[in-house]
């Protein structure tokens, strides 16, 4: 158990206040941990921006901060415990099994829930990918403890509790929720909200190795087949290193070309803000905003959006943000950092066309200006 | 087939204003809509009810005023409406929440029948949690099927189900059992105009009413504020960015003009950036 380490550090002298609301049975609690989501093969990164956000925690609580990977076996799985130490990890519960190949709902309910009973830890992360919702919502109401969804800021109180900050009432507010008398104190994050920390190689920690008691004949739910995404471009949206994006202030359905050529003078990701899919011009995955991606790029161009906070809460996390709006009191220009009062759908035209001289000295055809 | 679809009325987020001074929100005046979300759940179930035969219930847990939503999916040709309404409902977080509307179910369940098939939308648009659906799944031992993007097939008589579910990067093709839990995907279907029948319908219908006792739970410290591990320590407005847009000034300039003095700051600011977009645009 983890709770007998012999080398866990003793938790500071603050945390005794909470401790005394904690039923006995909770009281053994202890470390933090991460949920690992390993999808065919690859890491999801916002497992690696959890473990970041993580170490923080564990740091400050004086205690261990652990990878829980679940997968089936081979080299992919053994790639995400070396890369979970990589990120910070101290220790890594590891649970290998053929079933856990695809993700069902089932076999890793069970194997989240084993893990968290025999092992304890006082915290723990997840992200808010789908599979990310769809495991933490039963494995909290398997446990019946509390789970704070889509936090965008996570930080350990005076008395050692998980504050769990998030947006509420459409982004308009934050609230800070605890869970003060269960464990683990569970929350999960969105991709991109949290910075992604240093990988550093690093020698593999202690691995603890946990069964699955569970057979494949003991669940229900097969399958059938995975289609990929033919839009690619759709997923590396969150991850884009540029983002170029409309709102209503483009007037039409017809101006988004304007936003999709821009994008790809530059190399850019497209997207929007939250009406234009409410109204269908695009589709709901390349929404930006607190109920679509969070996006973190180096560089942001909002044309003809008003920045409502719901879409402020997505954005924020851009080096550079640059607003197109014909109003000067439109709310984005109270957070971009670069404005001009214009209309995007005249101006855009001319932005695409002096981008395209200006980058193309670099290119291999000077004279293709 | 009995399909029961587990909906919320919620404000209306799009008419919603925080009060300036006080960092309340100011929920009078502000209109309640079933929430986006549950309405393409509630159109796939009548779709089922549709094409396979049964009924559809809905169910919502709230005030009494949330008899208006019961009301509208009454029209949309809903079968029934259920109302849980108490106080001991009041301050439910999202545990709370899946027990109470698990425990209503399964009074659903034993009064009109056990249902197939168990819809609720993929989150809500005030709480945006996603973890109620699932939670109900979890309490009442239900195939858990979330995100689903279309119902491939069902068949009743071998209790199977196949759906094409949302994940990361695709589509999972999914087989499973009934009764199952399904989260339904924004987007898949089109909420149809409800017929003039359904309306004088739900207009006339008398909707079943509940308290905690009359829907069979029993054990009240599970509900409401005592039932939720959560609390709520703190609400507070976002701190606003100190300074404001730097403006580029856009008066008696061409547009090609201020196009280059905006690239020009934007490569000021992030140096960096500019071989990588020459790339990226070569």
């Amino acid at each position: 158990m983890s709770s007998a380490n012999p080398d866990t550090p003793r938790p500071p002298a603050g945390r005794a206040g909470m401790k005394k609301e904690l039923p006995e049975r909770f009281r053994d609690y202890r470390h933090v941990w991460v949920f690992i989501e390993l999808e065919r093969g690859q890491v999801h990164p916002v497992s690696f921006e959890l473990l970041g956000e993580g170490r923080k925690l564990a740091d400050k609580l004086g205690v261990q901060l652990a990878g829980a990977v679940l997968g089936p076996p081979g080299e992919a799985t053994q790639n995400a415990v070396a890369e979970a130490f990589a990120y910070g990890a101290d220790l890594v519960y590891f649970v290998e099994a053929p079933l856990l190949a695809d993700y069902r709902n089932e076999p890793f309910t069970k194997a989240m829930t084993d893990l968290v009973d025999t092992y304890k830890p006082e915290i723990l992360l997840l992200g808010a990918t789908t599979l990310g919702r769809d495991l933490a919502g039963s494995v909290a109401t398997t446990l019946l403890t509390g789970l704070t969804a889509d936090c965008t800021e996570l930080d350990v109180d005076a008395d050692g509790s998980l504050a769990a900050t998030r947006p509420t009432f459409g982004g308009s507010l934050l609230c800070t929720i605890y869970t003060l008398n269960y464990r683990p104190q569970m929350a999960t994050v969105r991709p991109r909200v949290m910075p992604m920390p240093q990988r550093a190689d690093r020698a593999m920690g202690r691995v603890i190795a946990h069964e699955l008691s569970l057979a494949e004949d003991e669940i229900v739910t097969k399958v059938l087949g995975f289609l990929p995404d033919s839009q690619s471009g759709t997923a590396n949206l969150a991850y884009a290193d540029v983002v170029v994006a409309g709102g209503l202030g483009l007037g039409g359905a017809e101006n988004l070309q304007l936003v999709k050529s821009l994008a790809r003078a530059i190399g850019a990701e497209f997207g929007c803000s939250r009406p234009l899919v409410q109204k269908g011009w695009m589709p709901a995955d390349r929404q930006i905003g607190q109920t679509g991606k969070t996006i973190r790029p180096k560089l942001y161009i909002a044309a003809g959006i008003s920045g409502a906070i719901q879409h402020r809460v997505g954005v924020e996390g851009a080096d550079l943000i640059v607003a197109i709006n014909t109003d000067p009191n439109a709310p984005i220009f109270d957070f971009a950092h670069l404005g001009i009062v214009t209309d995007a759908v005249r101006f855009l035209p001319a932005l695409i066309e002096a981008f395209t001289r200006r980058l193309s000295p670099h290119s291999r055809d000077k004279l293709a200006s | 087939m009995h399909i029961v679809v587990s909906i919320k009325q919620v404000p209306d987020s799009a008419q919603i204003r925080v009060h300036p001074v006080t960092n309340t929100i100011m929920r009078q005046g502000v209109p309640t809509i079933i929430n986006p979300y549950d309405l393409f759940a509630l159109e796939e179930a009548l779709r089922l009810r549709d094409a396979y035969g049964g009924e559809v219930t809905v169910l919502t847990m709230g005030p009494p005023m949330a008899e208006d939503c019961l009301r509208k999916a009454l029209g949309y040709g809903a079968d029934r409406a259920v109302l849980l309404t108490d106080r001991y409902f009041a301050g439910s977080d999202t545990l709370a929440t899946s027990f109470a509307l698990s425990q209503a179910i399964a009074k659903i369940g034993e009064t009109f029948g056990p249902p197939d098939v168990v819809f609720t939308g993929k989150q809500t648009i005030d709480g945006d949690t996603a973890q109620v659906g699932p939670g109900i799944a979890k309490r009442l031992d239900l195939f858990q099927l979330t995100y689903v993007a279309k119902i491939a097939s069902i068949d009743l008589a071998a209790r199977e189900i196949t759906v094409e579910r949302r994940c990361e990067g695709g589509t999972q093709k999914l087989k499973s059992r009934l009764p199952c839990l399904i989260t339904m995907l924004e987007g898949t279907n089109e909420m149809r105009r409800g017929s003039i029948e359904d309306a004088l319908c739900a207009a006339r219908s008398r909707i079943v009413k509940w308290s905690a006792a009359e829907a069979g739970i029993e054990d009240l410290t599970k509900c409401g504020l005592r039932g939720s591990p959560t609390v709520v320590k703190r609400v507070f407005a976002p701190t606003p960015r100190s300074e404001k847009a730097v403006q580029i000034d856009t008066a008696e300039k061409t547009l090609r003009d201020l196009a280059d003095e905006l690239i020009g700051a934007i490569f000021t600011r992030q140096p960096a950036l500019e071989p990588e977009l020459a790339f990226e645009a070569a």
